[in-house]
């Protein structure tokens, strides 16, 4: 049984014990055995539609998330990798707060099942509540992507999160870090930082001066902690975590 | 969830009847762990990973560090925890990264068996570079019995038994009770600096603050950089594979 969460194993194994050792066996999340033996122990798991009411909630001093970028995809599709490099969608969103380039991506590849847009800005103690709505057989997982915008290159999200657990009226709670595109230098300087606190440059190809590489964010220093060149202060630090998600099935 | 039916397993193996066909879910026991290194600028010296029994630790938070772990926490040897876990019938992988774990790089050990043993739980450790006791930490995660694939992130630790001064010290800043870091691998540290601080206000082990580092590659009261050297929890992932 290869399962990717937590909570769909420990759902597995109880639908397991429960339907019975005989039948199928344990498979994984995603196989049609597991689908049949679900279908038969609940049948609100089979392929129509689901809703999902998501809640975005900003959870830092002063970093206003970039307008979002959630995604509801199968397992294969990912909106970045740790340790490896950035694609230049993720980059124009965690650089520029832009989520065009990354939703059309997310589109267009063959995992995908649908997707959500933010209207605006979340601004810190803010949230952003929609509504997800799809048709998909068996496994659904899901993916976030906003920039904080007060840094170079920052952003927070979810990173293929599987929701195939969710039974209606089931919620899920997650609290997201904030990981570094690794494309843009953290010099917090003047001119390079496109939220309210300097209106610099956002989107920017090149990606000398960098690690290349997505890791988790060592935070920023700011002017009031020895970088006299940023353009950050104290309020724009931040820590883990910088987000709270809740998804709620509906249907 | 996951716990009461792990006890429920066990009484049921310890009182003889489990003879029938759960094995789906109950006789999986290879384990096979992976650490990635999820920080931007800090590496891991070589790591230590072990399977050993519910009672036994590497380091518990709010207690002192053991002789051993001070050794790994200050200078990334791992030899005197490895000699203690092997007193303890505990089956460890010493050093899967063959060295030196980089930002971004991940390591894969060997599969531990722990068939037949009382190695029910999960212990990891690697001393962070350059930090003067700075170590990832897992301490003492319960095994599960189902199969499958489960991520864990790791905190970073202080070890509690030196000063973060942020100096390096490549002649003896790696032996326990010496001040100093033994080295950046990174290349990137300074030199010159007065040190952040001579006091250790927390002698157990702890969460680590984080270093502080600054701007002056000759001078100042870091020989880190604040713009490279700092992280934020989590700085690793663990991937643990259960068949």
């Amino acid at each position: 049984m290869k399962s990717s969460t937590f909570k769909t194993i420990l759902k597995n194994s109880a639908l397991c014990v429960s339907v019975g050792f005989a039948l199928v066996g344990c498979g994984g999340s995603s196989s049609s055995s597991s689908s049949a033996m679900m279908d038969e122990a609940d049948n609100e798991s089979d392929a129509s539609a689901r809703a999902y009411s998501v809640s975005v909630i900003n959870l830092t001093a002063n970093q206003p998330f970039s307008p979002v970028a959630f995604i509801a995809h199968k397992e294969g599709y990912h909106a970045w990798v740790d340790g490896t490099a950035a694609s230049n969608e993720l980059e124009q969103l965690a650089e520029g707060g832009d989520n065009a380039a990354l939703l059309a991506q997310a589109s267009s590849d063959a995992n995908y099942i649908g997707h959500y847009s933010g209207t605006a800005p979340i601004g810190p103690g803010g949230q952003e509540n929609f509504q997800l709505t799809f048709d998909v057989t068996g496994s659904a997982s899901v993916s976030l992507v906003t920039m904080l915008v007060n840094t170079n290159d920052a952003y927070t999200g979810i990173n293929g999160k599987s929701i195939e657990a969710l039974d209606v009226g089931d919620s899920l709670t997650l609290l997201a870090p904030v990981w570094d595109a690794g494309t843009e230098a953290n010099t917090e300087a003047a001119g390079t930082i496109p939220g309210p606190a300097d209106g610099g440059e956002g989107f920017n190809a090149s990606r000398s001066g960098d690690v290349d590489f997505v890791a988790f964010h060592p935070g920023v220093i700011s002017q009031d902690d020895g970088l006299a060149s940023s353009a950050l202060n104290s309020t724009h630090r931040f820590d883990n975590p910088a987000a709270r998600v809740i998804i709620v099935r509906t249907q | 969830m996951l716990k009461p039916m792990t006890r429920a397993l066990k009484t049921t193996f310890s009182t003889g009847i489990f003879a029938l066909a759960a094995s789906g879910i109950a006789n999986a026991q290879d384990v096979t762990v992976s650490v990635q290194n999820l920080t931007q600028g800090i590496y891991f010296t070589p790591i230590l990973i072990a399977a050993h029994g519910a009672d036994s630790h590497l380091f518990q938070s709010g207690q002192a560090a053991s002789a051993s772990l001070q050794a790994m926490a200050e200078g990334g040897d791992i030899s005197g925890l490895a000699t203690d876990l092997a007193a303890l019938s505990a089956q460890s992988v010493e050093n899967p990264a063959g060295g030196l774990l980089g930002p971004a790089q991940s390591a894969t050990a060997t599969t531990i068996t722990t068939d037949g043993t009382a190695n029910t739980h999960l212990s990891i450790v690697a001393m962070m570079l350059p930090t003067n006791d700075g170590f990832i930490g897992l301490d003492g995660w319960e095994i599960p019995t189902a199969a499958g694939t489960y991520t864990l992130t790791l905190n970073a630790y202080d070890a509690g038994t030196e000063a973060n001064d942020e100096l390096i010290n490549s002649d003896t800043g790696g032996v326990p009770g010496t001040a100093g870091i033994p080295a950046a691998p990174g290349g990137d540290a300074g030199t010159g600096g007065t040190g952040v601080t001579s006091q250790e206000t927390n002698s157990m082990v702890h969460i680590h603050r984080g270093t502080l580092g600054d701007l002056n590659t000759t001078g100042g009261v870091s020989d880190l950089d604040s713009r490279t050297h700092r992280w934020l929890n989590p700085v690793a992932r663990v991937t643990v594979v259960v068949e």
